[in-house]
Formats: structure tokens, C-alpha cells, sequence
């Protein structure tokens, strides 16, 4: 009977077990639960990602797997173990023996997360010598540099003497998780490890976590960012307002979700969806149906010229005191009508460019004529006249908001001026909130009281006002959710054609620069190493740098058949 | 900077109304009266007022480079003499009390941030209440009180250092209130820094975390504000000098101000300044001792 | 009929009882006292018991009881009716100051702020000079030139804490310019006069009013050091600091002489700190 029958593989035992896990704050009535009811069971060599946006309550949750949640958080749960042991009701003591040591924990943004005034080697080996895992200090010294080596920061003796800030983004985040795994924990949590991260660095740190599962440990991976944990989960679970909303193999999850809401979160990631298709559901925005690509315009070619950069050059006195160039030698045209993407890393000199095109920085070489006539080169004052031709949009529009004005006010301040009549400009700024779909009960309210897709939409309102011929967007959904940036990006297409406006599109993500581009600039310490129509760029990228970027570009495997990095380069448009 | 000051106690010099040789004879002769044109000659030679004014500009800035500040309408002595001789103790109880101060502001400062009980609250308001109250006052309350009704401290002090103590609490008071609020308010934001976090979860006691994370941060704008501290301490040594009747700037700074004697208090405006300025760099070192980013902006 | 005129008429007192029970209690404090004390100022013979400068020898130096809630002086005289005297003059010298110390540090600072370059630097230069100075210092400059009385009170305070107004009015100024909004204001086109008078002063200023507040308390104080060091005002006058000065000599068998009035003053420099946080804390929640 044995032989015949395939023996059931045994299944590790379950090393965390959650059930029934709820989180909420305040007493009385004034209480609130911000996790309601999730529950999962972790075991080694298995990565599960809880997925969700702002304010979905996945923070909380890991924060209350390590007794972290705050001091005035009520955790309740019907079973909450690790192991054998029981974590519902441990004393701060018995906390601070499993912290470190048999749970590791990795926040995001490893500038903040790690002290900034201590020496990274130091950061690490404090887990040593809290747990009293050290008896030398040589043997501290040999343990700090072996973490680091493991992580695969390079020149891990020297970097352990450094401070964070003079680490690259990468390598203080690989320190971080050093930090974390310094005694070997048999889980690993990791909340929005690779955000702020450029995207080589976030290929590493997925790497290096993907090792780290490979090593046995279990993972838990904390992320809005469905691409990045498309890769390495195992089971998914996905999260709304508290309330789990969908869980299940993460194979089944990206191929054939079931509930709406992941569809739609799945629908909104800009990679693997045909260019210049709609990301959000169509009921958000007021204006009608899908737009397409823009086919039925005139040739690329022949459409005017707006804007003319020619050999750029801004330098700085960089720390050590030497100039160096930020921007060296761009030189690029956008057309009218179309939407030109600049990609490129922290560093790339593409939002010192952009300040730049908008003169708000004078080059120090070279020169950018706007609609045929010169506008770097022109004094202030006779340029402030044309200004209202050239809009931007930040990545966080609060901080471009005078924090006493209302929206209302906001938008009527930066309309054109032939408004003449007071009642043709409350017209107008009626039309411009129907246009980015906001409703007329925002006009009274300040940006503090709105949600960042609402101040990202009057940013767009004010930025259309004055009808520009062109909108420099420096990174503006960078900052946003999943599906609020999906809204934006409609929200800019569907602008596009039928206000009329050209883009200069800023970011670091190149997924979005994909979906939304005609034609891409790739930049790099302040050159632009490639530049073509997008597809061309991205399908056949002529420059080894273009080509690593792309191939660190995290991909939402839909069909997970296709796992292995070495073939993502073949997949094209997954 | 210490030249800007320079030329402001020479401009105060020459701002005083009515005239400079008249003022002196005054003050010398300590009634009011009109002196003979004679009279008034003879002092206008004696420091040079006939002069125009530019040239006697070069001559106190040149004083001044050799260490002679002018001379005192009332004693008729070098400046920089009276106030070398006292300014010793007064420098000595405001240092003093600048690390007293600090030493209050981050005991009660590790105890109480963060935390919400009613030992907190009631810190707090006794911090904001010795930062608003006159500094005089309260160091005549204690000296009553703990001098003389209780007579713990002897009630003049001199330069013994038991005698010390009482005048620099008193002094320190105010500003250890100032500081307090500061670095707690500084140590209850950190508090909520991701680093914090990342530092419990290794599994670091609370008190760890305050005492070999947060503090370090917290201290930083204090360190800003010590040069400031100072000055207000010297504000404060002023009176409490006086309240104690100790030996100082102080005693001379009152009496040479009621009697108009405008050099002292001019020569020491110039002092005060180029004691701030050496204690501004001695801050800058030291802040960049503590916080290595600055180097690297 | 009825129910909708009952609702009318209760929703603005909700309103308004919505607001009285969110106050905070110890603001609600301070603002009495500090109407307390604005009623000794402007109008003492309401509340004063005695005539202030009635001298009577034979009940000299008496401490508080029911005829005499404070007690009384050397000379006899009352002393809770001097300190409500004394209230209307320090709290002259104080709004005094405080109106010369801001006038001062706005000229300064905002000038320095919107000029930039050269002008900045020499106007920083002059404001950093006079910072470097300790206040009372300078304060004893002012006196040591125009000798002591009211008038020189007022300005040496008011020249004494000005360096410190103006090193932050300019520093707000400076950080505004610095923002996104004024920033978004030029990329619309706007004149930089356009963008200074809608943009950079309001928000700049916006604190301004807290710290007026604490800065009256703290310019009190001031003017009662320089009158306890016998700079100030001369007597009979009633003046908080002359008062302590004075009280200074009896203060072992007569406390009360130097306890109350610098409780008097504590009180009121406090309770207006504690509005101008309050006002503080509240802008920043706003923000």
C-alpha cells in the first residue's frame, strides 16, 4: 500500500502562528481597530508578503508580531505563538529575548532606521552585545565585518567604521538587514525594505532576501509594492482598511485574483500593461471611457518643437570642495504633444535638469529655447511673461502649497490672466476640479485636510490652469499608493489629449516612465546614456547601464511560470 | 565680529548727550554743575575729545589692540584693569552654573520625557516656571531660605566653595528651566525616529534605547544654545552678584551704570563679545565633535 | 414651530459650549489672571484697598492679615494696593518694549531677509554683534548713556531683546523663501513683490503673535531686573522691580515684602507664557 501511493511531503512545522490577530487603539468608544482579524501561519524557508496600501493596517501587523505596536495599542488574538512559545501577554523582558534573537526586524529607509550618529559597525554588533552573544571585543570586530560580508557590502571593514549617511542607499540597507540577522533569527520581517531605493540597489536587497530564505529562515515581506513581492513570496495575503482581503498561494494570487480589490491593485501596476492603457478602474475618474493611444495624430516628426535643450552644464562644490557637474552636456528636444520620460537614479542630475528647463536654475553652459525663442538666456523679467506657459507638478505637492490658502484659492491664484470677471474665474476653477475629478466640497478646505491623490489632483488642476503648453512632472506619483498613482496616471493621459499638453516626465520608476512615455531619456551622473522612442529603448537598449536597469526593474510576474531572473529579458512585455 | 563690537562701544562713547568733558568733571566731582571753559579744555586735551573723530576712532581701535580699553570717567583708572580684576569670579559662577544647568536638564530629561505620569506633568510646570520667574527673585528666596533661616550656606559666600553653591544654583535655575524644555521636547520627538524602533527591536530596554540612542540627539540643540546660555548666564551673574554681594563684574557694572561711567560698561560690551565669539567656536568644535554630518554637507 | 426655533437657537450655544469644553483649563486660567491683572492696570482703584502712598507709620512693617491682605512696608503702606499700582507701570514697560523690541527686529530682520547678498550680510553682521551682548549688558549700555529712568527702561529693554526677535523674524523669513509654494509661486510668474506681499510675510509672521506674547512677560522681567538693580524707576514709585529691590533689605522679618510682589510678577509673566504656547502649539497643530 506504501509503495504505490506518493508519500505526502511533511510539511516544516509551523513556526508563527497567528490567528485571530487584532490590533486597535484608544479605549471605549474611542477605540479603534486598525487590524481586524488576519490571520497566517509562517514556516522556515517560506516568504509570506502582506500587501496592502496606506492605512491597510500591515505595519501594525508586523509591528505586532514582535510586541511593537505601540504603548497604547491593544493586541488581542486567539492564538499568537512562535514556536512553542506563547506571545499573547509576555512580560517587556521575556520581549526583549526574542527580539533580535529569534525575530529579526528590518524597517525601510535605512538613513532613519539607522542611528545616524553611530557607526554602522556599531549598529550591528549592538544586537551581539545586548543578547550576550560576544565575549571579546575582538570577536565582536570578526563577527560585525563576517554579517557585513554575508549582506555583500563591499570593504566591510571599512564601512563598518563609517556612518550611515556615507554608505549608498544600497549598502545601508543590506547593513540594516545585518543588523537584523546578526543572531541568526529564525524570522526575518521586512517592512517596505527596498522603498527609497533606486532600482539597481532594490534588485540586491531582493536578492540578498531571497538568499536569506534560501538559507531556511522564514520571511515576512511588508509592501505596497506588488512588482517587488511578485518575486520572492510564496503565500500573499492582501489588505484593506484593517480587513484581510484576499490570501492565498501567491501563484494563484497573480494569475487569477478573486477579489475586486486585488484585481484592481493588480491592474494598477504600470509593468506588463500595454502602453498608454488604463490603469484605474473607470468609475474614479469623471471623464468617460478608456483612452487609447494617441493614433490619430500627426507624425512625430513634423510636430513643433517646444522645448530645446542644448549642451546643459550645472555645476556644484560638491563635499570635498571640488565642482562637479550635476548636469553635463544634456542636450534634448521635446516635441508638442507628446510626453518625454527622463529616467535615471538618485544622482542622475535629472531633477537639477529639470529646474533648469523651468530656469529656475541658470546653467552655467548651454541653453534651453522654449517655443522657438530663447529662455535661459533672457533676464527674469522679460521671462516671467511666458512663464504660464510652463507648469510643474512636485512629487509632494504640500510642500508646494502656501499651508494657509484653500484649495479654492489656490487654483484661482494661478489662472491665466484673461479671466477677466469674477464669475468666468469661479467658472473656470469649477471646470478644472470637473477635469481632474475632485468634487466642488474640496474648494473650502486646505491641502493639510486632503488626501495625497486629492492634493496630487489640485496640483494638476493649478498646473493646468494657466494653459501651459508644457508640465515638467518631477516624480509625481512617486509618493503615492498603488491605485491612487494609477488615477494620476489616467488622469494625465487623458489630459494629454484632450487639454492638449506636453509632459516632461521625471521619475525613477521605470515601469511608469514605460507606460506613460512616447520617447525616453536615460541619464546617468548627469549624461543621457540612451534616448529613443520608449519601446525601442526598452526592448533593445543600446548601453549597459540601460541594460542593468532593466533587468533590475521588478517585474510583475502575472504568470508565474516564468519565475527565473535569466529570462526576464527575454519576456518583453511580461 | 569682535571689531563690530569695537567700533559700537566707540560709538556708544560718542553718543552720550550733552558733553564728554562736562559728563566727566561730573562724575568726578559727583555733583551737576557748569565747569569753566578752562576746565573743559584741560579734560578735552587730557583724553583727546578735540580730535576729530576718525583719528579718535584709530587711536581705541589701536587701544584696544594693545589691550588698553580707555579709562574710567569716575576711578580714573584703565578700563581693562577694572575689569580684569574682577571678571574672574563672575566667568567662574556663570561656567559653573552653565554645567549645573545642564546637568539638571538632562537628569530630569532622562526621567521624564516620554513618559506621561503625573511626576512628568509636575517636572514640567516646575521647569517652565524657574525659566519664567526673575532670576533675582528666586535667589533671594533662597538665600533666605537656605542661608539664613536654615543656615546650610553661609550668607556670604565669598570665593570658598561652599559658598559657591547657593549662588550657583540660583543662577543655574533659570537656565537649567530653559534647557529642560529644549531637550525635552527635542528627546520626545526622537523618540519616535525609526532608528528608535529598529533599536527595540534588537531587543534594547527602554532606558537603553533613551540613554545610548535618543539622548545623543536630544542634546544637539543644547549644544547650539550654549553660547547663547552663556550670555544670559552673564545677564543673570549680574544680579545674582548682587543679590548674594559677591565679589564680581557685577557689583562694578551697577555702579559704574548708575554713575554714567561709560568706558567700564562699554569696555565690558567689548569683553562680552569676544567671550561669545570664543565660545560660539568652542560650540561649533564641540557640535561637530558630537554630530560628524556637518562635515560632510 | 417650536422644535425648529429650539434648534436654531441651541446650535450656536453647542457650538460655543463645544469650544468652552475643549479649552483647556490651564489657558482658561491664565487668561483670568491676566484680566486680573489688566484691570489693576488700567483701572487700580477698583481694586486696591488702600491709597497706595498713604503712609502710616504705627502699622509699619505688618504682615498679611485681613486689614492689609499683603501686609504692609516699612513706611506702613499697603502693600497689595502698591502691587495692584504697580501693575499698570510694569505692564506699560513691558507692552513698551516688547512694541520698540519687534519694530526694531521686523526693520531688521525683514530687511536683511528679502535683501540678500551684500545688505544681508551687513545687516546680519550688526544684528549678530549686538546678540552676542548679554540683553541685560546692553540693557546697561541704554542706562549707563541716557541714565536711569522710565523712558530708558523702556528702550534699553526693548534694545536689549531685540537682537534675538530680529535673528528669528529673519530666520522665518529666510525659511519661507526657501519653500515649495513660493517657489510654485515663481513658476506662475509671479512678481517677486507679488509673491513677498501674498506669500512670504503672512506666513513669516504667523508666529509672530506667540511670541509678542511670551516677549511681553519676559520684557517685564527685564525692566523689574533693571529696576531691582536700582537703574529703574525711582521711588515712591510702585513698580513690580522697585518693589523688590526695596524688599530686598526686610526680607528676613518680613518676607512678604519680596515674596508677594515677585509672585505677582512670576504670575503674570507666566500666565502670559503659557497663553503664547498655547497660541504656538495651536499654529503648529494648524499646519
Amino acid at each position: 500500500m506504501s509503495q504505490g501511493r506518493p508519500q505526502p511531503v511533511p510539511q516544516p512545522p509551523d513556526l508563527l502562528t497567528v490567528d485571530s490577530l487584532r490590533v486597535s487603539f484608544g479605549r471605549g468608544i474611542h477605540e479603534k481597530a486598525v487590524v481586524r482579524n488576519i490571520s497566517f501561519s509562517l514556516q522556515p524557508g517560506r516568504c509570506l508578503a502582506i500587501v496592502g496600501e496606506s492605512g491597510s493596517g500591515k505595519s501594525v501587523t508586523a509591528r505586532a508580531l514582535i510586541g511593537l505596536a505601540g504603548r497604547y495599542a491593544n493586541v488581542h488574538a486567539r492564538q499568537l505563538s512562535l514556536g512553542g512559545t506563547d506571545l499573547m501577554g509576555l512580560s517587556d523582558r521575556a520581549w526583549r529575548r526574542i527580539r533580535g534573537n529569534e525575530i529579526g526586524f528590518v524597517l525601510q529607509d535605512a538613513l532613519v532606521s539607522l542611528d545616524p550618529l553611530r557607526r554602522v559597525g556599531k549598529e550591528i554588533g549592538e544586537c551581539l552585545l545586548l543578547h550576550g552573544a560576544v565575549s571579546s571585543r575582538e570577536e565582536l570586530a570578526q563577527r560585525v565585518i563576517a554579517l557585513l560580508k554575508l549582506v555583500g557590502v563591499p570593504a566591510p571593514e571599512i564601512k563598518a567604521e563609517q556612518l550611515p549617511h556615507q554608505l549608498s542607499g544600497g549598502q545601508r540597507q543590506r547593513a540594516l538587514i545585518a543588523s537584523a540577522l546578526a543572531l541568526d533569527p529564525r524570522i526575518l520581517i521586512a517592512d517596505e525594505p527596498t522603498t527609497a531605493l533606486d532600482v539597481t540597489a532594490q534588485a540586491h536587497v531582493l536578492s540578498l532576501l531571497e538568499e536569506t530564505k534560501a538559507r531556511g529562515k522564514a520571511l515576512i515581506l511588508i509592501s505596497h509594492d506588488l512588482a517587488v513581492v511578485s518575486r520572492a513570496a510564496d503565500e500573499v495575503i492582501v489588505m484593506r482598511g484593517g480587513d484581510v482581503v484576499e490570501r492565498g498561494n501567491a501563484v494563484q494570487i497573480f494569475k487569477d485574483p478573486r477579489h475586486r480589490y486585488t484585481q484592481q491593485l493588480l491592474d494598477a501596476v504600470p509593468s506588463g500593461r500595454p502602453r498608454g492603457s488604463r490603469l484605474s478602474p473607470s468609475t474614479i475618474l469623471r471623464s468617460p471611457a478608456r483612452h487609447t493611444q494617441p493614433a490619430a495624430q500627426s507624425p512625430p516628426k513634423s510636430r513643433p518643437i517646444l522645448l530645446e535643450a542644448t549642451s546643459l552644464v550645472k555645476r556644484f562644490k560638491g563635499p570635498d570642495g571640488t565642482l562637479q557637474a550635476a548636469v553635463d552636456g544634456v542636450s534634448f528636444e521635446l516635441r508638442s504633444g507628446e510626453t518625454l520620460g527622463i529616467v535615471g537614479e538618485s544622482g542622475s542630475g535629472k531633477s537639477t535638469m529639470a529646474r533648469m528647463v523651468l530656469a529656475l536654475e541658470d546653467p552655467d553652459e548651454g541653453a534651453v529655447q522654449f517655443a522657438g525663442r530663447p529662455w535661459t538666456a533672457l533676464a527674469e523679467r522679460e521671462r516671467r511673461g511666458r512663464r504660464r506657459s510652463l507648469s510643474i507638478i512636485y512629487q509632494d505637492p504640500l510642500g508646494s502649497f502656501d499651508p494657509r490658502w484653500t484649495v479654492g484659492r489656490i487654483i484661482t491664484d494661478s489662472l491665466s490672466s484673461d479671466v477677466e470677471t469674477r464669475r468666468k474665474r469661479q467658472e473656470r476653477v469649477l471646470e478644472l476640479l470637473d477635469l481632474v475629478g475632485l468634487s466642488e466640497a474640496l474648494l473650502d478646505r486646505r491641502p493639510l485636510e486632503l488626501s495625497g491623490g486629492q492634493r496630487q489632483r489640485v496640483a494638476i488642476a493649478r498646473a493646468i490652469a494657466p494653459n501651459p503648453a508644457v508640465i515638467v512632472c518631477d516624480e509625481p506619483v512617486s509618493a503615492l499608493d498603488v491605485s491612487i498613482q494609477a488615477q494620476v496616471l489616467d488622469l494625465l493621459g487623458y489630459l494629454k489629449d484632450h487639454v492638449g499638453v506636453s509632459y516632461l516626465f521625471i521619475s525613477h520608476d521605470l515601469s511608469v516612465v514605460r507606460h506613460i512615455s512616447d520617447r525616453v531619456i536615460v541619464m546617468r551622473r548627469g549624461r543621457i546614456v540612451d534616448s529613443g522612442a520608449t519601446e525601442e529603448i526598452f526592448r533593445n537598449p543600446q548601453s549597459e547601464y540601460t541594460k542593468s536597469l532593466i533587468a533590475a526593474m521588478p517585474r510583475l510576474v502575472r504568470d508565474h511560470q516564468i519565475r527565473h531572473p535569466a529570462t526576464i529579458l527575454e519576456e518583453g512585455i511580461a | 565680529m569682535v571689531w563690530a563690537a569695537a567700533t559700537f562701544a566707540f560709538v556708544i562713547q560718542c553718543v552720550l548727550p550733552g558733553d564728554r568733558a562736562q559728563i566727566i568733571i561730573n562724575v568726578t566731582s559727583g555733583n551737576v554743575g557748569l565747569a569753566s571753559s578752562a576746565e573743559l579744555a584741560a579734560i578735552n586735551a587730557k583724553y583727546g575729545f578735540d580730535q576729530p573723530l576718525a583719528i579718535q576712532y584709530g587711536k581705541y581701535i589701536s587701544g584696544i589692540l594693545h589691550g588698553d580699553l580707555g579709562e574710567s570717567y569716575q576711578q580714573h583708572r584703565p578700563v581693562a584693569g577694572i575689569i580684569a580684576e574682577q571678571i574672574g569670579p563672575t566667568i567662574g559662577l556663570a561656567v559653573t552654573a552653565l554645567l549645573f544647568a545642564w546637568i539638571i536638564a538632562i537628569l530630569t530629561t532622562l526621567f521624564i520625557a516620554g513618559r506621561d505620569n503625573i511626576w512628568a506633568k509636575l517636572l514640567n510646570d516646575t521647569q517652565v516656571f524657574f525659566a519664567t520667574a526673575p532670576p533675582y527673585w528666586l535667589a533671594t528666596i533662597l538665600l533666605v531660605v537656605f542661608a539664613v533661616k536654615l543656615r546650610i550656606f553661609p550668607v556670604i559666600g565669598g570665593s570658598s566653595p561652599v559658598g559657591l553653591i547657593l549662588p550657583t544654583v540660583a543662577l543655574a535655575l533659570e537656565l537649567s528651566g530653559f534647557f529642560g524644555q529644549v531637550v525635552q521636547n527635542e528627546f520626545t520627538r526622537v523618540l519616535e525616529q525609526p532608528f528608535v524602533t529598529s533599536a527595540r527591536a534588537r531587543g534594547m530596554s527602554e532606558f537603553g534605547v533613551r540613554l545610548r540612542h535618543v539622548l545623543r540627539h536630544a542634546a544637539l540643540p543644547g549644544i547650539t544654545l550654549s553660547g547663547w546660555a552663556l550670555g544670559k548666564l552673564l545677564s543673570g551673574a549680574i544680579l545674582i552678584e548682587v543679590v548674594f554681594a559677591r565679589q564680581g563684574l557685577g557689583g562694578v557694572l551697577v555702579a559704574a551704570t548708575s554713575s554714567r561711567d561709560v568706558p567700564i560698561v562699554s569696555g565690558a560690551v567689548l569683553i562680552s563679545a569676544g567671550l561669545f565669539v570664543l565660545v560660539s567656536l568652542i560650540v561649533d568644535l564641540t557640535y561637530r565633535v558630537v554630530d560628524p554630518r556637518i562635515n560632510l554637507t | 414651530m417650536s422644535m425648529f426655533a429650539e434648534a436654531t437657537v441651541s446650535r450656536p450655544l453647542k457650538e460655543v459650549l463645544a469650544i468652552v469644553r475643549h479649552f483647556p483649563f490651564r489657558v482658561a486660567a491664565c487668561l483670568i489672571i491676566i484680566g486680573l491683572f489688566a484691570l489693576a492696570a488700567l483701572a487700580p482703584k477698583v481694586l486696591q484697598t488702600h491709597d497706595p502712598l498713604a503712609i502710616d507709620l504705627r502699622s509699619s512693617l505688618q504682615s498679611p492679615s485681613f486689614d492689609h491682605w499683603f501686609g504692609t512696608d516699612q513706611l506702613g503702606r499697603d502693600l497689595y494696593s502698591r502691587v495692584v499700582e504697580g501693575a499698570g507701570q510694569s505692564l506699560a514697560i513691558g507692552l513698551g518694549a516688547t512694541a520698540l523690541s519687534m519694530s526694531i527686529a521686523i526693520v531688521f530682520g525683514v530687511a536683511a531677509a528679502l535683501s540678500g547678498g551684500v545688505c544681508d550680510s551687513v545687516l546680519s553682521r550688526i544684528v549678530d554683534v549686538l546678540f552676542a551682548i548679554p540683553t541685560l549688558l546692553l540693557a546697561l549700555v541704554v542706562v549707563s548713556v541716557f541714565g536711569p529712568s522710565v523712558l530708558t527702561e523702556v528702550i534699553a529693554v526693548g534694545i536689549g531683546t531685540a537682537p534675538g526677535y530680529a535673528r528669528m523674524i529673519r530666520g522665518q523669513m529666510l525659511a519661507v523663501k526657501e519653500t515649495g509654494y513660493v517657489e510654485a509661486a515663481k513658476v506662475l510668474g509671479h512678481p517677486f513683490s507679488r509673491i513677498v506681499r501674498r506669500h512670504i510675510l503672512p506666513n513669516a509672521m504667523n508666529p509672530l503673535t506667540a511670541m509678542m506674547t511670551i516677549g511681553v512677560g519676559q520684557a517685564i522681567i527685564w525692566a523689574s531686573g533693571l529696576a531691582f538693580l536700582g537703574l529703574g524707576v525711582a521711588p515712591p514709585a510702585a513698580e513690580w522691580g522697585a518693589l523688590l529691590n526695596a524688599g530686598r533689605n526686610y526680607v528676613i522679618y518680613a518676607w512678604w515684602l519680596e515674596i508677594i510682589p515677585g509672585l505677582a510678577v512670576t504670575a503674570f509673566a507666566l500666565s502670559l507664557t503659557i497663553i503664547g504656547r498655547h497660541l504656538q502649539d495651536r499654529l503648529e497643530g494648524k499646519k
